[in-house]
């Protein structure tokens, strides 16, 4: 079974045509774009990129999304780990009926709350800031890092608890310095999902900031409805738009496929 | 699930979870309910008006043709992109480097933003520049996503395909990669044929995974938004003017926010009923 099948190698072409032409794009002049039709860039600039790298609306757009990014995580994953902690250890009043209440936030349609949230966090003067972008990401996130966290902590031996409270582990003592090792592929999975969703999600991003948070991606809307049909930019721009997710998947390559495994997603 | 203690004190865990979702999710569901039962003229003022906007949704003929757009996509898609990621994760190499190269490619276009998803594919399908319009055009068949409702859907669909058939690969490969060696072996040995082997060993040991892919992938392309919105606009007409879409539209276009209301509650509700009849199902798999 050692034999390579031709059909992942066709699928993986498939995804990567519209990637390769959007690079294309990206180091064409507008010119060329417009005007003749080439399967490599003619005159190759590297204008679009010097462009974004130089002109503060463009890179903050970058800083700002992996602020709220990087927030949103963080705090989803830690309050996620104590609570899919009590769901995978305890029973309690209304536990099953709060996971699945939990879980229809995940399914909620942000085009439901899209103007809710902007007058809510705008009430408490949030607005326009990373933090209400990472709260308001929260809404799904959450949910799904409890689910993912209560996966895989159901998979470890309720004895290993036990254990360690006949060696005297206090609890913080015990979660902080065995349990959380232990499930370490589980923390990193959860993150690895936290940082897709927000990083990939829109239009609740675009809701809550006007100018001083603006993420990447809102920034390129604009670019494509106001200053003309500069297309080279925006090829360069989503072009960028793709480095880190492929940074994080590297870093989480090994684990994708025994985390998928292990856990319930 | 039968040894779990029972701790009233677990609640302290669950907390901080409780205190932030409701906060992102129960006050605004609640400012949704109070708009769907109020009529307002501006100011700040409002009437009661009952359940006067529901009925005007679910009498209007727009709600219901974007309903039916919504479904009929959301079933083109599932039939699509779950046996063909079936199909990709059986014929995936099971170890070596090609496993980790084939998982990184396959899962990048799951991190791209959505509208950058949606302006790659317009730039990627448009009949001039775009590589896949140009190759179309080509072949001889008139091609324009941007004015033929038929070339709008089947590009909407193919991109969808191409953003999110590696999910269902990757969660179908995961289903499969939990099989033990010694099931193959015995399958072996009683001589079972191919065919045979995936619908007594594979299919049934990826039926919870799969269970969870057709469930995500319902409920995300339920709400599909950004991707058609980039790429389509909604157009040409109406022709790909998905629930979420019309919702938006509705919502701060017109700024109608009774109608907008209601349409949202009703909109939820289906998902939810829809999401809440998987979810039983699921959990009665899992306890046999």
């Amino acid at each position: 079974m050692k034999k390579i099948s031709v059909v992942p190698i066709i699928y993986i072409l498939f995804l990567m045509l519209p990637i390769y032409w959007l690079i294309n794009m990206s180091f064409k002049t507008t010119n060329e774009i417009l005007g003749v039709f080439t399967l490599w860039p003619q005159e190759f600039t590297l204008d679009n990129y010097i462009k974004i790298f130089t002109d503060p609306t463009w890179y903050n757009g970058y800083f700002n999304s992996l602020t709220y990014v990087g927030i949103n995580t963080v705090i989803s994953v830690s309050v996620a780990l104590p609570a899919a902690y009590a769901f995978s250890r305890y029973r309690f009043l209304g536990d099953k009926h709060l996971f699945f209440w939990l879980l229809t936030n995940r399914m909620a349609p942000p085009a439901v709350f899209a103007l809710p949230f902007f007058q809510l966090y705008s009430a408490v003067g949030l607005f326009d800031t990373p933090l209400a972008v990472a709260l308001a990401h929260c809404l799904f996130n959450i949910p799904l890092a409890v689910w993912i966290l209560e996966g895989f902590m159901s998979g470890v031996p309720k004895e290993l608890d036990e254990t360690a409270y006949v060696d005297g582990y206090s609890f913080p003592r015990f979660f902080v310095r065995i349990f959380v090792p232990t499930i370490a592929a589980g923390i990193g999975v959860a993150c690895f999902f936290c940082f897709m969703f927000s990083w990939v999600e829109l239009l609740l991003a675009k809701t809550l900031t006007s100018v001083a948070a603006k993420p990447i991606a809102a920034t390129m809307t604009r670019t494509a409805s106001t200053s003309g049909y500069e297309l080279g930019l925006l090829a360069a721009a989503g072009a960028l738009t793709i480095i880190p997710g492929a940074f994080v998947i590297y870093f989480v390559r090994n684990y994708i496929a025994k985390g998928f495994a292990l856990g319930r997603v | 699930m039968n040894n779990k203690t029972v701790n009233p004190k677990a609640w302290f865990f669950v907390l901080p979870v409780v205190v932030l979702v409701a906060f992102n999710a129960i006050i605004p569901l609640m400012t949704v309910v109070n708009y769907s039962v109020q009529e307002t003229f501006g100011n700040n003022i409002f009437f009661w008006e009952g359940v006067k906007w529901f009925e005007t949704v679910l009498n209007s003929e727009r709600f219901h043709a974007s309903l039916l757009r919504q479904l009929m996509f959301t079933g083109i898609i599932l039939a699509i992109e779950v046996p063909l990621g079936v199909v990709i994760a059986l014929t995936m190499p099971k170890n070596g480097i090609w496993v980790s190269f084939c998982l990184v490619f396959m899962a990048m276009p799951l991190l791209i933003p959505w509208n950058v998803v949606g302006a790659m594919w317009n730039i990627f399908a448009l009949p001039d520049i775009g590589l896949l319009g140009h190759m179309i055009n080509a072949l001889g068949i008139d091609y324009n996503f941007t004015r033929q409702p038929v070339a709008a859907w089947f590009t909407t669909i193919l991109m969808d395909v191409w953003h999110w058939t590696s999910l269902v690969v990757l969660l179908a490969y995961a289903g499969l990669r939990s099989i033990p060696d010694a099931y193959y072996q015995a399958a072996k040995i009683d001589g079972a044929k191919p065919w045979a082997v995936f619908r007594y060993i594979q299919l049934p040991k990826m039926k919870r995974v799969l269970t969870i892919a057709i469930l995500l992938r319902f409920m995300d392309s339920f709400m599909i938004y950004t991707e058609p919105f980039v790429l389509t606009g909604g157009g040409p007409g109406n022709s790909t003017t998905f629930l979420s879409i019309d919702l938006v539209k509705v919502a701060l276009g017109q700024f109608d926010l009774g109608p907008a209301a209601a349409m949202s509650l009703i909109y939820f509700l289906i998902v939810l009923l829809v999401c809440w009849v998987f979810y039983t199902l699921m959990m009665k798999n899992e306890d046999q």
